[in-house]
Order: structure tokens, then sequence, then C-alpha cells
């Protein structure tokens, strides 16, 4: 299986442990991730503003080099595939739009379906296959976090239920943990606020660390590289609300399970240590 | 000796979680004249009812007492069990151990000896009951329903599809009521007179309707199945078995006054039509407007009335009609709206209430169906409507909701706007109560395809400001005071029963509520009838409600007739009083003792005579008698005291 | 407030009705979406408050508000709406409103240098988008 893979810019920068992790997966998986040669930043958000069509066109280009190569497109971080997704669907519902982005990008719009590698994972391979090549069973309490822009909204993401998600639920469990669920899974980190107002993202992120650990879980699941850092690194200024939880891409948790090389997990760049939980044989680590 | 069966139901843990049932069965079968005590856990559950069938044969039973809930719950399933035993009904007794022991005692001995006490008085009281025969009474199977709105009109149409007469009686000169004057109706904007028409045509030539406008009761009499009801009809001054409605009279007739049917918007004439749609299509003078009649001059209808149908000599006349069932449909009138002094109605002229809007929407009305305000007949550009307009207003004496307002403003706001386009409607509201099929959505698309601005809030003031009307009100959404110069206002006005219903209520000795809508013998389960029988209502005289709820009313009050119909004879319950014809002094203190009409004196044999059919066993002349001639059946003397004998 | 045909059926309305592709009158103010949103508390009006400002034609008052400077278009009033009203897209026509005004909300001198060095792409990317 052969997907178009975009990277985007702050998995690329921020977050190569994501990137190499799940690299290493889809490579034991058998999928193979071919990365356009001339890809740009998504945007980021996606506008939402009605005639705010220009940040529209970078996204464009890489669907359209996708499409060009006859490939689907697959992200790992959730607000890339939020744009991108929202963007392939507004230019194939939307005539007015597809006009205008043909005529300013000088290149004629075609169909492309974007997945985010969750997606791909639970509807190419299944679960049950997934838990077959597990090379140990991961004893642990994970809380998944969707956040906000992998799930919303809805009929445009349209792969899992925003208000009771359950496809990282599914890969934990998958994969011998023990899915931990929490009330704040779906709420907002705060996203891009940390810039405007550190103390607006930092009193989400409290709630949601607090949440999972006052549910028992022993580390958090996500797939968005912001929600990373408001929870992962923003914790050192949480440090009197107790131990470090420590906060991990889904694509590592993947490795783990299937035993890849510790090296592509690249622990020492989160601010709370995963390692210990992954110590021993069968994981376990409780500290 | 009689033989009397006892049984104790635990009704769950309602009776058995307080009382010792066991101790109760125990006790109750060691008193004199019990040959069997028993104790289940729902006597009135089909097995608990087989039990009392088998004791009843085993033991040869001729009294038996159910010891349970209230009477007025299961009284009538025992009593026709005990009778399908081959027992008189009569023979059967509650002993009510739960609404008044269990219910109302903590757990004990106490309540157990009370239980046991009930137990012991019933028995007494099963020992000497007496078999009694329920006392048949013929039925006048004709209906007299007052008031020919909707509501009584289809009341009225149903009992006639039935196959019975019905005197159909309208203190207006029209039928139809208040649906006459509204323009189109929630939630479908079907045009009033279009759906109303139908049923006015057929009441007017319906064969076995009996159309009495321009009429009121004034005397209702008997009891059910046997009224005798006085009805008093004004006179028209015109002798409508002449008149073709040709309408030359109203033409020429020079007294012009404010149209109440148009809710003074518009004028009218001494005589009129007050619609084109009107039946019966007959004029009607006003008699205190008529220069004729006050003062004996002009009489212009009469010289230019091509048959010679104005009959200025006409008198009021008086019709009797003995009828089996009554339904009073008096609907609604409006809350003076000129009580909230700081809405300004009746000294702004641009603020009108609901009714005046309908009139001004209406195609017949006084400006042809355009929207223009009164006060100089311009097309209002910017319309407020105040909802809630003495309803939920303790303090002007409406708490209660009117229910139709939220739907009816909805309305008004959107025909508006659809007349109106470049228009702005603004809804002050509380809450919307839209509870009804179709209702949340229309008030919805009032909001969104209408653009009416709902601002919750009361208004504090309307007054005039140049051409403008201003309104201070709130939209406690943002918490922001919002002020709104508008060309015109329109209040939503609390109903209110209508005048003369307290005084009919009176006269019918039906109850009423603190505001004058009459009483229904149960809010949830009989919530047609009154307390007296034979005697329902329907539509807004019980309640404010819509034309839905009106008319489905009307079709149950109907039912309730046509039931009551169904047999030549009605059945009246037998525990009622006998005199003692050799004891009576003839005294008559029984006769003013009686609530119910149902004594009086046989002046010839110098006794007092009861009329069984009305005698509503209530005791009142028993106690009242002085020489113990009035004995109650099976309450009678030696009886009740027995009864407190038993109680040790 | 003065509300008046002009002003609620004003340029303003039409604008952010334009803008966001949302009928504000849609809107019958549950308040679903203030009870659950995430970033509420640092709002100086709940989200509810917001769109009934641009319903009663409120222009001046909705444009001064914070409230959605603190919206992080998370969608999930959005995706919880009983009336389908998206109100992130009203958030962003706002926005929108005051930034093609020339009022940005994010000075990129006044950010402390430090923060600069340690925050992700995605933050700087989506701040220059939804706050300058």
């Amino acid at each position: 299986m052969k997907l178009a893979y975009f990277p985007g810019c702050t998995v690329k920068a921020q977050a190569p442990q994501f990137e190499a992790s799940a690299l290493a997966v889809a490579r034991v998986l058998g999928v193979e991730l071919v990365e356009p040669a001339n890809w740009q930043c998504c945007g980021a958000v996606y506008p939402l503003a009605t005639d705010n069509l220009l940040p529209l066109a970078s996204p464009y280009r890489t669907l359209m080099a996708a499409a060009k190569a006859g490939l689907d497109v697959t992200t790992l971080c959730s607000a890339c595939h939020n744009v991108l997704k929202r963007t392939a669907h507004r230019l194939q519902t939307d005539a007015e739009v597809r006009a205008k982005l043909e005529a300013f990008t000088e290149e004629p719009w075609q169909p492309v379906r974007v997945r985010h590698l969750l997606e791909v994972i639970r509807d190419e391979f299944g679960w049950e296959a997934l838990a077959g090549r597990a090379q140990r069973r991961l004893s642990l309490r994970l809380a998944p976090y969707y956040g906000c822009l992998l799930l919303r909204p809805a009929e445009v993401m349209a792969f899992d239920d925003p208000e009771r998600p359950r496809v990282l639920h599914q890969l934990c469990a998958a994969l011998g943990a023990e899915p931990v669920s929490s009330p704040y899974e779906a709420e907002c980190c705060g996203a891009f606020l940390t810039l405007a107002d550190a103390r607006a993202s930092l009193a989400a992120a409290r709630n949601i660390i607090a949440a999972a650990r006052g549910r028992g879980a022993q580390a958090i699941v996500t797939s968005c590289p912001l929600c990373h850092f408001n929870l992962d690194a923003r914790q050192a200024e949480l440090a009197a609300d107790g131990q470090p939880l420590p906060v991990l891409y889904f694509t590592q948790v993947l490795a783990q399970a299937l035993g890849l090389s510790d090296d592509c997990c690249q622990f020492d760049l989160h601010y709370a240590d995963p390692a210990p939980r992954f110590a021993g044989e069968s994981g376990g680590g409780n500290g | 000796m009689k033989r009397a069966g006892v049984f104790i139901c635990w009704c769950g843990q309602n009776i058995a979680g307080t009382v010792d049932v066991a101790a109760v069965r125990e006790a109750a079968a060691a008193l004199p004249g019990v040959v069997h005590a028993q104790d289940y856990q729902y006597m009135c559950s089909e097995p608990g009812q087989e039990l009392i069938k088998a004791a009843s044969a085993a033991h040869r039973l001729d009294a038996v007492v159910v010891a349970a809930c209230s009477p007025a719950m299961h009284e009538t399933t025992f009593r026709r069990l005990v009778a399908g035993c081959g027992l008189n009904e009569h023979q059967c007794e509650i002993a009510n151990i739960r609404e008044q022991c269990s219910w109302v005692h903590p757990r004990g001995a106490e309540a157990t000896a009370k239980a046991k006490a009930i137990v012991a008085s019933m028995v007494a009281k099963a020992l000497r009951d007496e078999p009694l025969a329920p006392i048949s009474v013929p039925v006048s199977r004709r209906a007299l329903v007052i008031g020919a709105g909707i509501s009584g009109m289809q009341a009225a149409l149903e009992i006639a599809a039935g196959g019975y007469e019905v005197a159909l009686v309208e203190r207006e000169p029209y039928i139809g009521g208040h649906m006459t004057q509204l323009s189109e109706t929630f939630p479908t904007l079907d045009c009033s007179q279009c759906i109303l028409t139908p049923k006015t045509a057929e009441v007017g030539r319906h064969p076995r309707i009996e159309l009495l406008v321009n009429s009121k009761v004034t005397a209702l009499e008997g009891y059910v199945g046997n009224f005798r009801a006085t009805i008093k009809r004004t006179p028209a001054y015109v002798d409508w078995s002449k008149c073709t409605g040709c309408g030359l009279c109203e033409e020429k007739c020079p007294t012009k006054l404010a149209s109440a049917f148009e809710r003074g918007l518009g004028r009218t004439k001494a005589i009129s039509i007050p619609f084109p749609q009107a039946v019966p299509h007959k004029p009607t003078i006003a008699a205190e407007h008529c220069q004729y009649l006050r003062s004996g001059k002009c009489g212009i209808c009469a010289k230019v009335c091509p048959v010679g149908a104005i009959d200025f000599q006409q008198g009021e006349e008086t019709v009797r009609r003995d009828v089996g069932a009554v339904v009073v449909a008096t609907g609604y009138d409006l809350f003076p709206a000129a009580k909230v002094g700081e809405y300004g109605y009746g000294e702004l002229p641009d603020v009108i209430d609901g009714l005046a809007f309908e009139r001004l929407n209406s195609a017949s009305g006084p400006t042809s169906g355009q929207i223009k305000r009164p006060s100089d007949g311009k097309v209002p550009k910017e319309v407020v409507f105040i909802q809630c307009v003495g309803s939920r207003d303790a303090e002007k004496g409406y708490p209660y909701c009117s229910k139709i307002c939220c739907m009816y403003t909805a309305k008004h706001a959107r025909l508006y706007k659809h007349k109106v386009h470049a228009g702005q409607a603004y809804v002050f509201y509380m809450d919307v109560r839209a509870g009804g099929k179709g209702y949340e959505e229309f008030v919805q698309r009032a909001q969104e395809e209408d653009g009416a601005i709902y601002l919750r809030g009361r208004v504090a003031k309307v007054f005039q400001e140049g051409d403008k009307v201003m309104v201070w009100g709130a939209d406690t959404l943002t918490g922001a005071k919002v002020e709104v110069a508008a060309d015109m206002v329109v209040l939503a006005t609390a109903i209110t029963p209508a005048a003369g219903a307290k005084d009919l209520a009176q006269l019918l000795k039906v109850g009423t509520d603190q505001y004058g809508f009459f009483n229904e013998a149960h809010p949830k389960l009989r919530p047609v009838e009154s307390l007296t029988r034979g005697l329902y209502l329907t539509g807004c005289c019980q309640a404010p409600k819509d034309i839905p709820d009106a008319v489905s009313q009307a079709g149950s009050a109907a039912s309730k007739v046509l039931g009551l119909f169904a047999g030549k004879e009605l059945q009246h319950p037998p525990t009622v009083v006998r005199v003692i014809s050799e004891v009576c002094q003839g005294c008559g203190l029984c006769v003013e003792a009686c609530a119910y009409q149902a004594r009086e004196l046989d002046t010839r044999r110098k006794v007092a005579v009861v009329k069984e059919v009305l005698c509503q066993g209530c005791g009142a002349c028993a106690v009242a008698c002085p020489s113990g001639a009035t004995e109650h059946k099976n309450y009678a003397k030696g009886q009740v005291l027995s009864m407190i004998d038993a109680i040790q | 407030m003065r509300l008046s045909r002009d002003e609620v059926a004003r340029a303003f309305v039409q604008r952010i009705e334009e803008l966001s592709e949302e009928r504000v009158l849609t809107c019958y103010q549950c308040g679903k979406c203030s009870a659950g949103c995430p970033m509420v508390e640092f709002m100086d009006r709940p989200p509810h408050q917001v769109i009934r400002l641009v319903q009663l034609g409120q222009e001046q008052a909705a444009l001064a508000a914070e409230a959605p400077w603190y919206c992080a278009a998370c969608h999930s009033c959005a995706s919880r709406c009983p009336r389908g009203t998206d109100l992130s897209r009203v958030m962003e026509a706002l926005r929108s409103v005051a930034l093609r005004a020339g009022r940005p909300r994010l000075d990129w001198n006044k950010l402390p240098p430090e923060v600069l060095a340690r925050l992700p792409q995605q933050a700087f990317v989506s701040g220059a988008r939804k706050l300058t």
C-alpha cells in the first residue's frame, strides 16, 4: 500500500519523534509513505470566513501533487489532517471556489482522498490484524486524547463520533492497553491561544491532565503536536499539580507494541519521560 | 346473624409497611359475625379478586369488608365483584386503612391499632347493611349547549350527529365566537373564516340544532337527565322570518357607532349584520343606539325595508326547553389591557390588542386586510408585540399563563412581515411556550424566515414621542435595557373567563376557580365533566386553550352527552334518605337544610317527602330533623352507633 | 441599547452572515455553546451573548467583545448546536471584520523571545491567521 505522506511543519521541525515512530511503524505494517517533494505548510487552521480563499491555495497544491501521482493523502498531525480534509471537501462540493482556485493556481482540480494515519490503520488493517502484529502487550492504562481538530466538524472529518470517539480507544485496546475515558478527551487544549494568552491554554491543559490522572491513566495518547506541546511541554508550569503525566503520540504507542527500537520514539524529547512506562518485559511500570 | 368476610390488602408496602396486616387479620377474625379473614399483597389484582370470590362461595358470605385504599379508588371494583358473587353490591364496604391510616401514621402499634378499629367499625356497618337497588330516572334526550363559539358549535354538531336534538344558545346575534374575528390561524396560517364557515353553515341548517342567538340562559332547574332551562331572547327588532338579509336597512341607517366586533377600529350602524359571513345572516338593532327606539324619531330602516321585516314592537321572548344534559361553552374575553397603565392602552391610539390586530389583518376588516395603524392610517414600519400582558402577572390578578399568546404573537409577527416586507417585528416575551404539533417550528420560522427579533424581557413602559410609540424593554440575554421607537404596539392580553361567566356558574350551580374559569371534576381524569352530573364543560370557559384543544374537548364533552343519552333511563345511587312519615311532624326544617332541592313538604299529609333522584345522600336533613324522622339508607342511626361502639 | 429596523437589518449583520455563511437569527439562545466552551472563563462575554449582539445588530458591542479572540475555533459549540449554527464561523467573521479594519490582536514584537523560541510552528501560523 502506497500513500502520499504530508508531514506538516510542526512534525518536521518540532516533533521528530512523531514522524520517526510513524515511519518505522508504517514500514513494519507495509505501508509505503511517499513524501511529496515540494510540500508547503497547510496553513495550520482552516479559514472559516467564506471569502477567505487564499489560505486554501497551499493545501490545494499539496493535494494536487498527490492526485497527480495517483495517491491518497495521509497525515499524522490532527491540524494538517483537518485543513487538508476540509479543503478537499470544499473543493469537491463548491464549484465556485473550485473555479477560483483553479484559476489562481493554474492547476485543474482532481478529486483526492485524505485520511489520517489512524483511519488508514483502522480501515486497512483492522484492530484484530493489528493486535496480531503486536510483539508485546502493553499493560498500561492509557488516556486517549482526541482534542478538537481530529474529529470536528464531524460531517467532514467523518471517521469518528466527536462526542463519543473510539478510534484511539480501540487502538490502545488492540495493543493490550486499557483505554481510560475522560470527559475532557475531546475538549480543546487551547491550541494557538498558547501564543496570545498562555493562561488560557494552561487552564485547558490542567483540566485535561487532571481528568486523565484522576481516572488512573498512566499516560495520555494524542495525535497532534500542538496538543502535545500544550499538554507535555507546558506541564513544566503545572509541576505543583503532581507527578508529570507522560504524553505519547499514538505512533509511539504503536512502535512500542510492535517491538520497534526505542530510537524511533525519542522519549528524551518529552518533558514527562514516558520511558519508565515501557520499561520491563511487558511494559508495566507504575510511577 | 350475617356471615361477614374481611379481606385485608397490603397494597405492597403502602399498607403492610406501616400496619401489621397479620395482626389486623387476626383481630378481624375474632370479631362477632366474621366467619373469614384473609390478607393479600394486592387485593385489587385479579388473583386478589379471585380470593374474595372463592371465599364468598366457600363461606357463604353475605357481607364483605375490604380493608384497603380509599373507596374513591376501588369501591366500584369490589362492589361489582361481590355483585358477581350473588350478593347485593351494597353489602360490600371498604375500610380505608391506607389514606386514613398507613399513609398518615408512622409504622408501629398505634397504626395497627387504628387499622383494627377501622376494620371493626366497617364490619359493624356491613352487618347491618341492607341490600339496595339503584334508582332509575328517565332521561330527556335533548342537550342544551351554552355558547356557540367553535367549541360549543363542535359539541352541538357532534351531539346532533349522534341523533339527538340540541338547543344551542348564543348571546351574540351571530355564531362562531371569537374565531369569526380572527384573520388566520396558527400553525398553518389558514384563513379562520375559511375553516369556520363550513361549521357555522352546518349549524345554521342542521335539522336537529335549534339555534337561539341574542339569547341567554336565565334559569336551570332539575337534575341530570331532567333539566329544565329557561332561555331569554332579546329582541332583534327585525322579523327574521321575513328578512332576506339584503342589507338595505344597514346601508340607510344614519346612526354610526364604533364596532365592538372590530375592536373599535371600524364603525358600524345601529342596525347591522356584524360581518359578511355571519350566521344567521340577519340584522339586529342595537336598541341602546337606535334613534327610533330611544326617541321615536327616524325609523328609516322600517321605511326602506322591502319586505316590512322591521318590528319595533318586538319584545323579549322566553323559551323553556327540557334537556337531559348541558354543555357549557361560554368561551373567553380579553383582559382589560388598560389595567396595565404603563402600556398606554386606551390612551395611545397605536397601542392595540391582539384581537384588534386580527381585524387589521382580516380581509373583511376595517382596513380590508392592510396593516395600517389606527392614528393616521400609515403602514407601520416597526411593530412591537408584547406578550404576557396581564398573564403571569399575579399583581394584576392573573398569575396563570394564557397559553395561546405565544403562538398568536408569532403568527402576528409573521403575518405582519408577509404584508409589510420592509417592516421589522419585535416580540418581547418571558418564555416562548410552543407545546403543540408544529408549534415550535412555527415560532422558529417567525424568527428565521420572517426576521422577527425576539427579546427576552417584559416591557416596562410604552409612551408617545412625536409620531412614534416608544417602548422600554429589556433583553435579559445580554442584560441590556432595550429601547424601540415603534410605529405600533400590539398587546397579547390575558384570556379571562367571558363576562357573565360567574353569574352563569351560580345559576348552573357549578364551581369556578378563583379567576372564574369553570371547575372540572378532576383536572386529569375528568377534564370535561363538572361536579354536577349531566353538566359538561368545553373550551375556554374551563381554561385558556387554542382551537385544536377547544375542538377536541368539545368532542369529548359530546361523547359524554351521547353516553348519557345511550340509555332511556339513568341509574342513581340508592344511598339516599327516607322519611318515616309516621314520625315526621311536617316542620319543614329539612326542606331548608337541603342544598339540592331534594325535599318538599306534602302540605296535605303534612310530611316531608324526598325526591330521591335529587338527593345526594349528604345527611344534612337527618341532622336537621328534630324528631328523628329522617333516616339515611345504610347509615341508619343504630347502624352508625354500632360502628362507634366497635371502636374500643 | 436602541434597536431599530435599520440596525437590526443593517449592513453589519449582513456582513457577518456573509462571512460566516450562518443565519444568526437561527440561534435561539439556548446557551449550549457557552455551556461547553473550553475558553468561556477567559471571555468577557459567554459565546451565546456574542451571537446575541450580532442578532440585535449591535456592531460596536460585538466588535468590542474580547470573546472572539479567545475562541480557539475548536468547533465544540458547532458540533453540539441544536440549531446547526456554526458559532466558530461567526466568531471568525467578527475577527475578520476587526482584522480587515486594521485592528490586529497580536503584536509579534511584544512577544518575549523565549516564548517565540519554544512554541510550535503550528501555533505561530495559526496565531498569524487568526489573530493578525
